[in-house]
């Protein structure tokens, strides 16, 4: 079952298009790994799908990108989207407050009051987080004392709070030390059973690990997508050969 | 960009092929120690055998290496893990080009009970096979692996006609008994050479199309 559907999606940031005719299905419950080389549109895809992008300044975008057969640039309701497509960052960026707070803020802005509803929400996001362990005598302590790593789960731990059915990752493991980065993969794959992840990666290992479809993009184009171990085994595309085996890029 | 990787490559690749010369080169070895009785043939192929072994262990680190350091994906896995599978078949072929030339030692002094016509014919054939899937190897040719696999049947007939032949000698006379084995042991060194030479064949086919026989 798809996800996302993609069809002749064109995004432009004032002149310069960044997205090219892109179109793709991305299935339930995989996780897809986005990859290119910098500059490739791969993290601007990303955005467009909880249109994250609607914030910069001169950019268009035409074409249909459905979401459950939603076309989310219609007649929808843009907090709801990002509700339900989350996203995690490249650098950990918790708020300035306690754990439990940075969790409970999402549910709290969706009008979530009481607090046995909350703590329960916070248990369950930083348990499925892999974090609930390591936090839980300290929820009420500043996020920021937090290692990346932790951090990083933390974020994750709020994008899960508000119980979305997507989440997308961009680069989420660049800052972390290889131990920390262990930790969100093997959380990543855990939690491909009840979400639908999307993750963009410069790290072909991190995309042949965790992923089970690959896409790549250059210049603004998809060149190929395909499922990850038949990608990165025997890809059709000599442009996606000439990228992974780092013969440029 | 990847300067070190791709003369890594070069040299792995290389090495495959001074690794298939010395195969080739033993067979051919212990089939002259045959044809002739001349044990100085014999020793060579023997003296080959222990060369294409050490061969075997330094292009399985130069591979271990390369997964270790590399990473590789795409036609660099497939090149690396291909190189892998072969020299395993390679060694082995090494081993069987060995084996018939010990045999032959036995019989520097003494007259065979037949003359010898297909079992050369059986050896041409296998050398044919592994001189043509190295070749098919280097020269990354799809159509020539593929006919290496095909021209199996040819050495299997050849072992159905020899083994017939050799249990007619040992029903006409028990006394060629201990011979009659000694040549359907060669006889059969001979069909697997051919075999592995299929195993590299399919390799390559793998290596080229991402395909291999025994997946599908």
């Amino acid at each position: 079952m798809n996800k996302f559907e993609l069809r002749d999606v064109n995004l432009f940031y004032g002149d310069f298009q960044a997205l090219k005719n892109i179109n793709l299905d991305i299935k339930a419950n995989k996780i897809t790994a986005f990859i290119g080389p910098s500059g490739c549109g791969k993290s601007t895809l990303l955005k467009t799908l909880n249109r994250m992008n609607d914030l910069v300044e001169g950019c268009r975008i035409n074409g249909q990108i459905l979401l459950d057969g939603q076309d989310i640039y219609g007649d929808i309701d843009v907090n709801h989207l990002r509700k339900n497509v989350g996203m995690v960052f490249q650098k950990p960026n918790p708020f300035p407050m306690s754990i439990y707070d940075n969790i409970a803020y999402g549910p709290r802005t969706h009008g979530i009051k009481k607090k046995a509803i909350l703590d329960e929400i916070v248990e369950k996001s930083l348990r499925d987080a892999a974090l609930w362990d390591e936090t839980k005598d300290r929820l009420r302590k500043n996020a920021l004392a937090l290692s990346g790593g932790q951090q990083q789960r933390l974020c994750i731990a709020r994008a899960l709070a508000v119980e979305p059915k997507v989440l997308l990752m961009d680069e989420p493991t660049s800052a972390l030390d290889p131990i920390s980065t262990a930790k969100i993969e093997e959380l990543v794959l855990e939690l491909k059973n009840d979400y639908t992840i999307i993750i963009v990666t410069h790290n072909m290992q991190q995309a042949t690990r965790i992923s089970d479809e690959t896409v790549f993009f250059l210049l603004g184009e998809l060149i190929e997508a395909n499922d990850t171990e038949t990608l990165f085994s025997f890809p059709r595309e000599q442009k996606t050969e000439d990228y992974i085996t780092g013969r440029f890029g | 960009m990847r300067k070190y990787f791709d003369r890594e490559l070069e040299a792995l690749n290389t090495g495959l092929v001074e690794m298939g010369a010395q195969i080739e080169s033993a067979i051919e070895n212990a089939v002259k120690a045959l044809e002739t009785s001349n044990a100085d043939y014999a020793r060579k192929a023997i003296e080959l055998d222990s060369k294409v072994n050490s061969m075997e262990k330094d292009i399985e680190s130069r591979c271990l290496r390369l997964l270790l350091q590399q990473h590789p994906v795409a036609s660099d896995l497939r090149l690396i893990s291909v190189a892998m599978k072969m020299i395993t078949d390679m060694e082995r072929i090494g081993d069987q080009a060995a084996d018939i030339a010990e045999i032959t030692l036995r019989y520097e002094e003494k007259q065979f009970i037949k003359e010898l016509v297909d079992i050369p014919k059986m050896a041409q054939a296998a050398i044919k096979m592994v001189h043509e899937s190295i070749d098919a190897f280097v020269k990354r040719d799809l159509a020539l692996a593929k006919s290496v696999i095909l021209y199996d049947d040819f050495v299997d007939e050849l072992f159905t006609i020899i083994r017939n032949d050799l249990i007619e000698l040992i029903h006409a006379d028990k006394n060629n008994g201990e011979q009659a084995l000694d040549l359907f042991m060669i006889t059969k060194y001979l069909e697997r050479i051919a075999d592995h030479a299929v195993n590299i064949a399919e390799w390559v086919v793998f290596s080229m199309t991402g395909q291999h026989k025994d997946y599908e």
